[in-house]
């Protein structure tokens, strides 16, 4: 009879856990769905003409939680042999919610040695930032990753 | 006024991969902001980077509002010969600024 009330417990404790990770899971996967703004889709068509882009060898290195977004550290670095044969051609970043959705174009060549770019950046809201590659066989591969900022650029007042 | 700051390896050894540092001091103005009385101050920032290795362009930027002010850019280059690498910054209200640094390789 002592048993039972500590076997209920820990059926309790069991379902609960089950019924938590349960309802944390889908707030995980639930995300806006390439909510992309016309402007972030038209930039990159600009840049690839159209062309499909694949997810994939690109690594967009930037902190998910940004403080301040008028310095934001970035990494892009891409998987690629940089030989004469396949390499990356240029590397282009965009934003979805800045007034601009252009961040920049670098332009790389075989003799880059390691694909691989960084630079500090301004975020003028929480958004999500796409880093595309073109390499040199024409295809073009892209990575995008979501930024928390707390205190955006660009829209403080000058004094 | 505006300087930059380079960090290039003095020396390489032939076929190493090196790391190239770059930071131009600049507002980098976006024509976003504005004053108090409302006026929009007007955008000035470097729009171009250019790094050139014995004449050759190796690496070449496009840069946007959305750079930070005093753009810092690093990017990574295959050490072949001695020589010298030159850096060029251009931007609006006739912005342009160079730097170089020389490297040894063995």
């Amino acid at each position: 009879m002592q048993l039972r009330p500590d076997t209920t417990r820990r059926q309790f404790l069991g379902l609960a856990g089950a019924a938590a990770m349960a309802s944390a899971v889908p707030i995980v996967t639930v995300r806006p769905a390439e909510a992309t703004p016309a402007t972030l889709a038209s930039a990159i068509r600009g840049v690839t003409g159209g062309a499909e882009v694949k997810t994939g060898k690109v690594k967009l290195d930037i902190p998910p939680l940004v403080e301040n977004g008028n310095t934001v550290p970035m990494t892009v670095s891409v998987a690629s042999p940089m030989a004469p044969e396949d390499h990356v051609a240029s590397i282009h970043v965009f934003n979805e919610k800045n007034p601009q959705p252009n961040i920049g174009n670098f332009r790389l060549g075989p003799h880059a040695g390691r694909a691989q770019v960084s630079t500090r950046i301004r975020l003028a809201d929480s958004q999500k930032i796409v880093a595309i590659a073109k390499l040199s066989d024409g295809s073009y591969w892209s990575a995008s990753v979501d930024v928390v900022v707390t205190l955006a650029a660009c829209t403080e007042d000058v004094i | 006024m505006a300087s930059a700051l380079i960090n290039v390896p003095a020396k390489a050894k032939r076929g190493d991969i090196i790391e190239i540092k770059t930071l131009m001091s600049h507002i980098m103005e976006t024509g976003y902001r504005h004053t108090a009385t409302g006026e929009v101050v007007p955008r000035d920032i470097i729009t171009s980077f250019t790094c050139r290795f014995n004449g050759t362009e190796i690496f070449r930027a496009d840069l946007f509002p959305a750079i930070s002010a005093n753009p810092f850019i690093t990017f990574f280059t295959t050490a072949t010969q001695s020589g010298k690498f030159e850096f060029e910054w251009i931007g609006d209200k006739g912005f342009s600024e160079t730097a170089s640094a020389s490297i040894t390789v063995e």
